[in-house]
């Protein structure tokens, strides 16, 4: 078996508007328009994606949050209908989600090794989470490829950001060798938004396009900020401010995500390539993908 | 009417108690605790229970769950392996989506959730499953704003209330969060659950002190202090006791009963019914306003760009009021005597402030100068015309400062007297000392009561503080 790599990593974030607006056949709640530059972007990350011939989808999402310690979908097959406890006038989707189950046991294990608390979560009852649904469908509408869905362990509500990034990297540590052991070619999604302070009001209209912008001035230039690191190849800077990033744009990057996608990929030190940025109720929203120089990290 | 909170109840949400209570004395100690508060409901007389959840969070708004009968087989995120919760449960929807009439009306976002499938959160179903297990009362369940803080909580209660009050129903309050909150972060056998920390155990032993004592706007009081102490901060801040105090009545004057405290995986679960009664330990120094109505984000880091909000100034010498906007602008005066209904003080409609009815009541403490009118009983009382009237004219020109106007704007007054023959005489002689340079044009009416016992209360019509004088 040849060995695996990581072909591509990229931040895929998870808002629910960008499905509605899509108007799959899988979502019930349809919308005239909204959000084009951030769905647009989507697509061009899709073009560059599909020109890799990937295996499966490694997605670390913000939005099935464990206290204790990081957990992975363990079995082969999860289908049900998700609703947006938030945005549930916006999202109501029929999922059919297939799992690589080896490869999210191997990066359990090994993440375990590591000294991290891992679980794998067998309950057929259990419903997926609505960010990993986002982001896996955005990127891969088709729902061809197997993926391995990681929790996001809260510890930097518990502990600290620094707390949280140690074990995020470690995790990305055992994701890598996993991925690279598996003899597979993955895609690794980090499924968080930039700047996250939301607006707490919606627009009669959601997709009114008129009232979408980002929340403050301060946000703006925190994503512009991060967005720069990536554009220059700056991937360890980016994890070195993710503590300031993180308490002063308010940023989903606390899920640790991002610190886990830029560790997997080894502090990339080549451009990201970022395909649009746009605000959902406030929030700020970077569509990016990564693909090492020479074709794998 | 008495009020309609017939009961409060504050519950954990971890699903051991209902799932694998077998496991731990103290997750049964719980389980029973749950047992003895579901008696206490079924008891009371309550029409519908109304479970305000820590763990449904939400952004926009707040919302209400609305759908007559939901029903899913409901999973947590985290302990997924101790098996599956079905629930089919019993909406009052009605009420609900009178709630969010009532909320909206008070400034707040709010939303009625209404959609097969919506998942509701795991501390909702154990509290219902446990509380409500036969659905034999209606529910209405509402999330908790993850930015919301004490304004927003207080006014969520407040509409409830309204809408209580407006169907003629009774209800159990329901919080359902833990006191101290830190899981272990670390798989742990049964028998090795405890109290996260000492710290912990101390400050919930002290809260269960003040419950058990029936002081429940006290611990309201103290929710900044909690979330300081004893929460790990996911959310801006601890807010179920503002929305449990806004809703029973904001006091004391409860029987506390702890039935059950207990650690679940390292937080403190505690099972507490708080119900109505004469008594009271007393209050703790309250030192918060009261709130009636939400005015939105306060964009604290907007900069100087965003206009403050205004606020009442009758202080001598003090800047002026910021007039409202010309259409529609609204005026809440925080030194004025709070409105006795779902009003402003003020609304301004282009050039003009409409002032809402004032009366002689006191701000802040709601005495009567000379006297009220009337006893508890209804018997009548002698009382003093003359410093009801000065008083009235008093909270008008607070009214009218806070809107950034005056007195000495006036153009219209209708004043009204509960006893024309008693009183006429000495209201006008009062309104004389205030009036008469002003010359504003006035009607008098007699009329039967007004909603307070006082004697006189006057509808102003003023020139807005930044439109010039004819």
């Amino acid at each position: 078996m040849s060995k695996g790599s990581i072909v591509a990593g990229c931040l895929a974030p998870h808002p629910p508007h960008l499905v509605y607006a899509d108007n799959p056949p899988q979502n019930e709640p349809k919308a005239e328009c909204g959000w084009e530059e951030l769905r647009w972007g989507y697509e061009r990350m899709r073009k560059r994606l599909d020109a890799l011939d990937y295996d499966v989808l490694v997605v670390h999402t913000p939005h099935w949050q464990t206290y204790v310690g990081t957990h992975f979908l363990g079995l082969p097959r999860f289908q049900s209908l998700s609703v947006d406890p938030i945005f549930p006038n916006l999202f109501r989707f029929q999922y059919d989600l297939s799992v690589d189950v080896d490869l999210a046991e191997d990066i359990c294990a090994r993440a375990a090794d590591a000294g991290l608390v891992t679980t794998m979560m067998r309950n057929p009852d259990f419903r997926v989470d609505y960010g990993t649904i986002v982001s896996c469908h955005m990127t891969r509408p088709a729902w061809d490829k197997p993926v391995v869905c990681i929790s996001s362990c809260r510890s930097t509500a518990w502990y600290s950001v620094e707390v949280m990034q140690e074990q995020a990297l470690a995790l990305a540590k055992a994701t890598r060798e996993a991925v690279e052991a598996s003899g597979k070619r993955a895609v690794l999604l980090a499924s968080n938004s930039l700047s996250h302070r939301h607006f707490t009001n919606e627009s009669d209209v959601p997709e009114d396009m008129s009232q979408e912008h980002i929340y403050n001035h301060g946000q703006y230039l925190w994503d512009m900020r991060l967005i720069e690191h990536i554009r220059q190849g700056r991937g360890r800077e980016i994890v070195d401010e993710m503590p300031e990033f993180i308490t002063q744009a308010i940023s989903e990057a606390d899920a640790g995500s991002m610190t886990w996608l830029l560790g997997a990929l080894g502090m990339p030190a080549y451009p990201g390539e970022v395909h649009a940025y746009g605000t959902v109720i406030g929030t700020g929203n970077a569509v990016v993908s990564w693909v090492p120089p020479g074709g794998a990290a | 009417m008495s009020h309609p909170i017939v009961k409060s109840v504050i519950v954990p949400g971890l699903p051991h108690p209902l799932l694998v209570p077998e496991q731990n004395p103290g997750w049964q100690q719980i389980r029973d605790g749950f047992e003895a508060a579901r008696a206490e409901i079924a008891a009371s007389g309550a029409d519908v229970i109304v479970v305000y959840s820590t763990m449904w969070p939400s952004v926009i708004g707040h919302q209400m769950q609305a759908r007559p009968e939901p029903e899913w087989v409901h999973v947590d995120d985290i302990f997924h392996g101790l098996g599956s919760i079905p629930y089919r449960f019993r909406m009052d929807a009605d009420l609900a989506h009178a709630w969010v009439d009532r909320a909206r009306g008070r400034g707040l976002m709010a939303r009625a959730v209404d959609y097969h499938g919506f998942p509701i959160d795991t501390g909702s179903v154990v509290a219902l499953k446990l509380l409500n297990p036969d659905n034999a009362l209606p529910a209405v369940i509402v999330s908790s704003n993850v930015y919301a803080d004490r304004a927003e909580t207080i006014v969520l209660g407040k509409a409830l209330l309204d809408a209580l009050e407006e169907q003629g129903k009774t209800a159990c309050a329901v919080v359902v969060s833990t006191l101290s909150n830190r899981l272990f972060t670390d798989w742990i056998e049964p028998h090795e659950d405890r109290i996260h920390s000492p710290k912990d155990e101390e400050w919930n032993n002290k809260l269960l002190e003040f419950l058990a004592d029936g002081r429940l706007e006290d611990v309201a009081q103290l929710s900044r202090v909690i979330h300081n102490q004893i929460r790990v901060h996911k959310v801006v801040n601890f807010k179920p006791m503002w929305w449990l105090a806004a809703v029973a009545g904001q006091h004391n004057r409860f029987d506390g009963a702890v039935h059950a405290y207990a650690p679940l995986f390292g937080t403190g679960g505690a099972v507490v019914t708080l119900t109505p009664s004469a008594s009271s330990v007393g209050d703790k120094e309250f030192d918060e306003d009261d709130v009636d109505v939400y005015r939105g984000d306060r964009n604290v880091l907007d900069g100087p760009s965003t206009p403050a909000p205004a606020r009442a100034s009758s202080t001598p010498g003090a800047p002026a009021a910021p007039a409202p906007p010309r259409d529609g602008g609204t005026v809440h005066a925080a030194a004025a005597p709070k409105p006795v209904g779902a009003y402003p003080h003020a609304r301004r409609v282009g050039d003009l402030l409409y002032l809402s009815g004032v009366g002689s009541r006191t701000p802040g403490t709601d005495a009567i100068p000379g006297g009220p009118v009337r006893d508890g009983g209804g018997n009548a009382l002698d009382y003093d015309i003359e410093a009801q009237t000065r008083q009235c004219i008093e909270n008008v020109r607070l009214i009218l400062e806070a809107s950034g106007s005056s007195l000495d704007r006036v153009v219209d007054v209708t004043a009204f007297l509960i006893d024309m023959d008693r009183d006429f005489a000495g209201y006008n002689a009062v309104y004389r000392e205030y009036f008469e340079p002003i010359q504003a044009t006035r009607t008098t009416l007699a009329i039967q009561a007004l909603p307070t016992p006082i004697a006189v209360e006057l509808k102003v019509v003023a020139l807005s503080g930044d439109v010039p004088k004819p």
